[in-house]
């Protein structure tokens, strides 16, 4: 078949059974966008920013698995893409980046809108291609889906100049993908597993420490079975919330910066973490020196190079977390005692009561983390639940109720503010049978706010409830606690009227300030089924706790902060 | 707590395309770690191309390096050498008033020769293992050099 460059994006799209992309057109993509006008085989989401339109890709590519496509023009088109290329790279999400780039021969000649787009997304992305001849196009856009979703999963970014989108070649799709020099391990090696099975038998005191990985591999469910089998107790990190269900006996909670006593305790205390792709974040760790210093090490992952990277790992098992389960599963039947590990239960369980996540009530003010659990009380399992980047973020990741993998979408590695609510959007595209909410602080919101638009016109009816403190929380934390209160630039008490705003746009808005307000608005939210504002002010100067400072050791959280 | 800081020697087998070279570039300037020279040339018969790197580092670092080069993608293969043959290649430029007979016993010294005479100048060429070279860049001195270009390291394992 002879088509051009930019009929050969729509159908390599068309093979690759994409029902939806994010983007938004300019001159050096309009080839394809013109090809995208004739087809009716996906829908094409016209966000307001292209910053937005790969983190609405990323959300629907963490909300269903697949790989998330975007496709903007060059130069500042890509530009601006850039953070949501680095955003999936640190996250480890699956997506196929497609951006227009000036024609051939003006590459290098400071031509408008040119940038060199490849030479800046090589540090963020999993691979990259700037396509010179659209006979190459078929092979290259196969490998990019090929390369985002298997082994570690992550963005690839395919730059095509106009005139290789204008350009007629052949097309031919039904070759298999075969790059000699990639090959991911996919099954763990069996000696090395073996000697595991035989360390977590021999443990008294063992410890899943649960990664952003398995939800990747779809492998949350082996998960609960080993540990169900097992009876060793978890520790998940903050990418693998809903990994096991938040009432699961066997979870500790969050561990890390802002994890739970008992999760960080169980950490310091173990004598044999038993990593599952997860990847030693200075977040998670803390002091590299004092964590997890009685244990020996098991780490499962499908990056080679995520091993021994911060923590050096004494069973290092490279490969997909779902087949080295598989593999493990029925070693562990055999030769693990679930009844091992009761007196670690009952250190558990006493680290767990001693201080347990929590929050106080003050007065009638509304407290951020309440506003968290209400949403999780009366929403629930039927809610996915994305946030933006903050306390916000962290109190979601402390107190939501998650049930299931999939139903949490954060940004995690890169913080992005501004991921939130185009993320929700890609995530209700994906889920519509479910509430979309986004998580928000008043910070974060404004910085993709314009996406109101893109939720009404493609009804995508994400609802967005700002924990309102009138301040960039996080920072204001640090600076409480590190700066002397030198709130420098953070207090946000400027505020647009969120109200309005939602309206102006065609959304609903609801300033809340009584939990009777509140509940009344989100009921009328998910009723009126259109995006929405809820804008809730809370308690302005509660903190994040427990708090690890940044370096200090896990055992060493500070638990309340007492006025000076 | 310093880790002790080594000279390496690293071999990358790598896909012959236009990118491959600043992937691998990047990978080192983007982490702040230093290449003290790098070679790269087609592997006959084949479409791959060898990169040897010369880089200084602890252990830590350089198997953090070596994964982390494993992992682009048009990468084949990484070999830290333990165990090898390393040769690199000098020319210097050296003002006609020099001794000619003196310049020539110490190139022979160094397995070279003179490779160019010229009424002003003549190149001389030398190839040996790195410290020799350096060996022979000290002693050259004497002779007034106007250039000298090294060509970075190549090495075999044995």
């Amino acid at each position: 078949m002879q088509i051009s460059g930019a009929q050969m994006v729509i159908e390599a799209l068309i093979a690759e059974e994409v029902e939806v992309i994010f983007g938004y057109p300019g001159g050096a993509i309009m080839n394809v966008y013109d090809e995208i006008y004739k087809q009716r085989s996906f829908q094409h989401v016209l966000t307001r920013h292209e910053q937005a339109a790969v983190h609405a890709a990323e959300g629907y590519a963490k909300a269903t698995g697949k790989v998330g496509v975007a496709m903007i023009t060059s130069g500042p088109g890509f530009t601006n893409g850039v953070t949501g290329l680095a955003d999936a790279y640190m996250d480890s999400i699956p997506l196929v980046v497609i951006s227009g780039q000036v024609p051939m021969s003006l590459i290098g000649t400071d031509a408008f809108q040119e940038i060199d787009a490849v030479g800046i997304s090589r540090p963020c992305t999993k691979h990259n291609y700037l396509v010179t001849d659209a006979a190459d196009l078929p092979r290259i856009l196969k490998e990019a889906f090929y390369i985002a979703r298997t082994g570690r999963p992550g963005p690839v970014h395919v730059d095509i100049p106009k005139d290789v989108t204008a350009q007629i070649a052949k097309f031919d799709y039904s070759k298999e993908v075969d790059i000699e020099t990639y090959k991911p391990t996919t099954k763990g090696n069996t000696r090395q597993i073996k000697k595991a099975i035989e360390a977590i038998a021999n443990a008294k005191r063992p410890l899943l420490y649960l990664g952003g990985g398995i939800i990747n591999a779809n492998a949350a469910d082996l998960v609960r079975e080993f540990s169900k089998m097992t009876q060793i107790p978890a520790v998940e990190t903050f990418m693998a919330r809903g990994t096991l269900r938040f009432d699961d006996p066997l979870l500790i909670s969050m561990l890390g910066m802002h994890g739970s006593y008992a999760a960080n305790m169980a950490m310091s205390e173990t004598d044999l973490v038993i990593g599952l792709g997860a990847r030693f974040d200075d977040r998670v760790t803390g002091k590299l020196s004092e964590f997890a210093k009685n244990a020996q090490i098991i780490h499962v992952d499908i990056d080679p190079a995520s091993i021994s990277k911060l923590v050096n790992a004494h069973f290092p098992i490279v490969g997909d977390v779902k087949n080295v389960l598989e593999q493990m599963i029925p070693l562990a039947k055999e030769q693990v005692d679930p009844a091992r590990y009761e007196s670690w239960h009952n250190t558990i369980a006493n680290f767990n009561k001693l201080h347990p996540l929590s929050y106080k009530e003050e007065g009638d003010r509304i407290k951020p983390q309440w506003v968290v659990e209400r949403i999780g009380q009366l929403l629930g399992d039927g809610a996915n639940i994305s946030t933006d980047v903050g306390q916000h973020q962290m109190w979601t990741a402390q107190f939501y109720p998650f049930t299931r993998p999939r139903q949490w979408v954060s940004s995690g590695g890169l913080g992005t503010m501004g991921f939130g609510f185009p993320a929700a959007l890609g995530v209700k595209r994906a889920d519509m049978d479910r509430v979309s909410v986004n998580i928000t602080g008043d910070g974060s919101i404004l910085m993709n706010i314009q996406e109101l638009m893109t939720a009404v016109e493609y009804k995508l009816p994400v609802i967005n409830v700002i924990l309102n403190n009138n301040f960039l929380g996080m920072v204001r934390q640090w600076q409480t606690l590190f700066y002397d209160k030198r709130h420098s630039s953070t207090d946000l008490s400027m505020q647009p009227d969120f109200v309005k705003l939602a309206e102006a746009f065609g959304g609903v808005g609801y300033r809340v300030t009584t939990k009777e307000e509140f509940d009344a608005a989100l009921k009328d939210a998910v009723e009126k089924n259109v995006v929405a504002i809820i804008d809730v002010v809370v308690n302005r100067f509660e903190n994040v706790l427990p708090m690890v400072p940044a370096g200090g050791s896990l055992f060493n959280m500070m638990l309340e902060y007492k006025e000076k | 707590m310093m880790e002790q800081t080594e000279r390496r020697v690293i071999s990358v087998i790598v896909m012959n395309e236009a990118s491959v070279l600043s992937r691998i570039a990047g990978l080192f300037s983007g982490r702040g770690y230093n290449i003290e020279s790098l070679t790269v040339a087609p592997i006959p018969d084949s479409k791959y191309s060898r990169i040897t790197i010369v880089t200084a580092g602890s252990v830590r670092v350089v198997e953090q390096i070596t994964k982390q080069l494993h992992k682009l993608i048009p990468v084949l293969r990484v070999y830290e050498h333990a165990d090898l043959v390393e040769t690199e290649m000098a020319l210097v430029k050296i003002p006609m008033t020099e001794s000619l007979g003196d310049i020539e016993a110490l190139t022979h010294a160094y397995n070279g020769r003179i490779v160019n005479v010229g009424s002003d100048t003549m190149i001389v060429m030398i190839s040996d293992e790195p410290s020799r070279v350096n060996h022979f860049l000290e002693a050259i001195k004497r002779f007034h050099p106007k250039e000298i270009v090294r060509s970075g390291s190549v090495a075999l394992e044995r």
